[in-house]
């Protein structure tokens, strides 16, 4: 009992770190899907050298370079900040390809269709190809979001609170011992399982709107 | 390009890089180990999977998402503090092995499954037509054609593998990660160490990622 609530006591700082590195990832991966649609020129050379180096370094590398690399002065980031950093900055390069991939799939038709009614290029963006791209790119979305979760657990190595730390310190101090981890472990898969479905929902939703 | 900055980063480089190499080689030996002990067992989980005795397929079942639900952290803690309750005791190297060994059958059962559910109904109507028994259909035809199908996604797999294993740094295995960790605070230049260690992992997972597309873009010219 003691072991599930200390579980539990972690499940909010695992959701908010992944919930904060995936909006971060997010807003950095939009202006990066552009620079990568660019296809020519030092703007989309740059972009694909920032995805392909930020997926070529794993996420733990990445976090101790913000956490005990980086420092302002003699201020450095706290392990919350870095760890979600972290995560939001490979969670940009992977939805980066994510979205790239979705685009491919919206066909030409629909941005010369735009074109042809007169709508400017950000309308067109905005109105007609973001919301198509957006429904094929759903599925990937979700599916790196529950690898964000499980990879969220990384922060615990900086000594963020969240389940898997809590779970290490109450295994260490209690006669408990693997159990803990056998249920973080569990949380986790019942976690992944509830967003999957989640997401299962919603993409139905999405797909009857079109009625395709 | 001579700035201070530049020129501290250049010379640590020079001076740690043959730990740098030996914790690389650590990295490189739970990548290797992962992948020997971990893909046989995923192209037997992928079987047991399509089994029809229930037992087998809900075992693997269970085995696969186990394997992929839970975070490789989690599973690499099980293994290092859990396998000595249970009266096993092996070094932090081994457990982290039979960890990652988990992960890459679990993530590689799914690969394989779908590469085995993309040959072609013909090839099996085929065997059928030849007298083919079931056994000899998945080994002959189903089987090495499915791991041709699946061994891009396999190859993408080991590059992520080979950067999970810096999640070994937390069971006190000397692999790169932790090699660059000790570096930075025996000098305290953590940046330089960690950028090292890091350009060292993406030498390394960038070209390997490539080939991958390379090999993929290769079998789809004869789709």
């Amino acid at each position: 009992m003691e072991a599930l609530r200390t579980v539990l006591l972690g499940l909010p700082m695992t959701l908010g770190v992944t919930a904060g590195a995936l909006l971060i990832g997010t807003a950095l991966a939009l202006p990066l899907t552009l620079g990568l649609e660019l296809r020519r020129g030092p703007v989309w050379f740059l972009c694909r050298v920032i995805v392909d180096l930020v997926r070529g370094v794993p996420p733990v590398a990445w976090l101790f370079i913000l956490f005990y690399g980086v420092s302002v002065g003699a201020v450095r980031l706290s392990a919350l900040s870095a760890g979600i950093g972290a995560l939001g900055l490979v969670a940009s390069a992977y939805l980066a390809e994510i979205f790239r991939g979705s685009l491919k799939s919206i066909h030409f038709g629909q941005a010369e269709a735009a074109t042809a009614l007169g709508l400017s290029r950000g309308a067109a963006w905005v109105d007609v190809i973001g919301p198509q791209a957006w429904r094929t790119a759903l599925p990937a979305y979700t599916n790196y979001a529950i690898a964000l979760l499980k990879d969220s657990s990384i922060v615990s190595i900086v000594g963020v609170a969240e389940i898997v730390s809590r779970s290490g310190q109450l295994s260490r101090t209690s006669d408990l011992g693997i159990f803990v981890f056998v249920l973080a472990g569990a949380v986790y898969v019942v976690l992944s399982i509830l967003v999957a479905s989640g997401s299962r929902r919603l993409h139905r939703r999405l797909h009857e709107a079109v009625a395709v | 390009m001579t700035t201070p900055l530049m020129t501290s980063f250049i010379e640590d480089f020079g001076s740690s890089l043959p730990r740098l190499l030996d914790g690389l080689q650590v990295s490189a030996l739970l990548t290797g180990g992962g992948l020997t002990l971990g893909l046989p067992l995923a192209l037997a989980a992928a079987l047991a999977q399509m089994s029809s005795v229930r037992w087998l397929q809900a075992g693997a079942v269970v085995f696969v998402e186990v394997g992929r639900g839970a975070p490789a952290l989690v599973l690499l803690q099980l293994a290092y503090f859990g396998l000595p309750n249970a009266g096993i005791v092996l070094p932090a190297v081994l457990s982290a092995i039979t960890a990652l060994s988990w992960t890459t059958a679990a993530y590689g059962a799914e690969y394989i499954r779908s590469g085995l559910a993309a040959v072609p109904n013909r090839e099996i109507e085929g065997c059928q037509a030849l007298g083919m028994n079931r056994r000899d259909t998945l080994r002959f035809v189903v089987v090495p054609q499915g791991l041709r199908i699946a061994l891009p996604s396999l190859m993408g797999f080991a590059v992520m593998l080979f950067q999970a294993t810096s999640l070994a740094y937390s069971v006190a295995v000397p692999e790169l990660m932790s090699q660059a960790y000790s570096i930075g605070s025996s000098n305290f230049r953590y940046l330089n160490a960690l950028v090292a260690a890091g350009l060292l992992y993406a030498a390394i997972s960038i070209p390997t990622t490539w080939l991958s597309i390379g090999v993929e873009r290769r079998m789809n010219r004869h789709a």
